[in-house]
């Protein structure tokens, strides 16, 4: 059984880590969570994205957070994804999968899944 | 929304939004009855915005931002033959005891009742998206409990932040272990 125990145990591995992180996030990544969001599916999304920046490292440098309705509510779910010195990146009608696959070509390899990302004529 | 769950992520979200400082969601079952309720010790709401919550087609700009959440738990309860409230005490009238109830029943074995899902998905999600506010989770069932309260592991955690993963996947393995204890 899980037990408070071991979360004293995470805490204490934590605490280390959590002096080196701070302000240390370079990819903010953000995902809609309002009413639209999550009918369309963005907490399987969201998930996915935590778990992926975990599995591949990539905590120190990639934040995952959640908003409201981003607006293009037709579109969702919708993840954003905001670096600095770079124009954002917006990605729509996401799944866990395509979640995954970003969190490993853009996240970690730098590069844009353009197949995935708004085409602004669609607006 | 396909899950119940879903609608409790979605709703309880609007209780963090109204600022609380905790939110519980208790799950009550019974073989015939599912009865939920949110509760918060938010910013609360006047009694026209309570009523205007409910109507999905009153949207003045000013209640635009509570949009379809409440409407959609409204109709998930009313169309299995249940019920549902909302119960408001707005901060501006009630200084020091103020926040929502929202209640919501539904006939389990109603043709229209929706699953309730993945609820330990939807509880982490909402500590993962706001690990600085406290939630208390209760699911009751034939005399069994299932139960989180932030408060407690925060204390054990002191300043590290129940966002973090580690923490995260450890509240998903610790409601997990509950749920299948009790079948």
């Amino acid at each position: 059984m899980k037990s408070l125990a071991e979360l004293q145990a995470i805490k204490d591995r934590m605490k280390n880590k959590v002096v080196l992180r701070e302000g240390t996030s370079d990819i903010r990544v953000v995902v809609g969570m309002a009413t639209c969001g999550i009918a369309a599916g963005a907490r399987p999304v969201l998930n996915a994205l935590v778990e992926s920046v975990n599995d591949l490292g990539l905590s120190d440098k990639v934040s995952v957070s959640q908003t409201g309705c981003i607006g293009i509510c037709q579109f969702e779910p919708v993840v954003e994804v905001f670096e600095p010195g770079k124009e954002k990146v917006t990605y729509v009608k996401m799944t866990a999968e395509k979640a995954r696959e970003v969190a490993e070509s853009h996240l970690q390899g730098g590069k844009v899944l353009t197949e995935y990302t708004l085409n602004k004529g669609e607006l | 929304m396909k899950e119940l769950s879903l609608n409790i992520l979605d709703v309880a979200e609007n209780s963090v939004k109204a600022g609380a400082a905790l939110t519980q969601i208790s799950i009550d079952e019974t073989d015939e009855l599912l009865t939920l309720k949110i509760i918060d010790d938010g910013c609360g709401m006047s009694e026209e915005t309570v009523k205007a919550v409910t109507d999905p087609f009153y949207t003045t700009r000013t209640t635009r931002k509570v949009g379809l959440g409440v409407p959609l738990l409204k109709l998930a309860a009313e169309q299995t033959g249940g019920s549902f409230s909302i119960v408001s005490k707005s901060s501006e009238q009630y200084k020091s005891e103020h926040g929502t109830v929202v209640s919501a029943s539904f006939y389990k074995n109603h043709l229209d009742f929706t699953p309730l899902g993945d609820v330990v998905s939807s509880v982490t999600t909402l500590i993962q998206g706001h690990p600085d506010t406290d939630f208390l989770f209760t699911h009751s069932f034939n005399g069994n409990v299932v139960k989180l309260d932030t408060r407690e592991l925060r204390e054990v955690l002191g300043d590290v932040s129940l966002g973090e993963y580690d923490v995260i996947k450890w509240i998903e393995e610790y409601l997990k272990e509950q749920y299948d204890q009790f079948g």
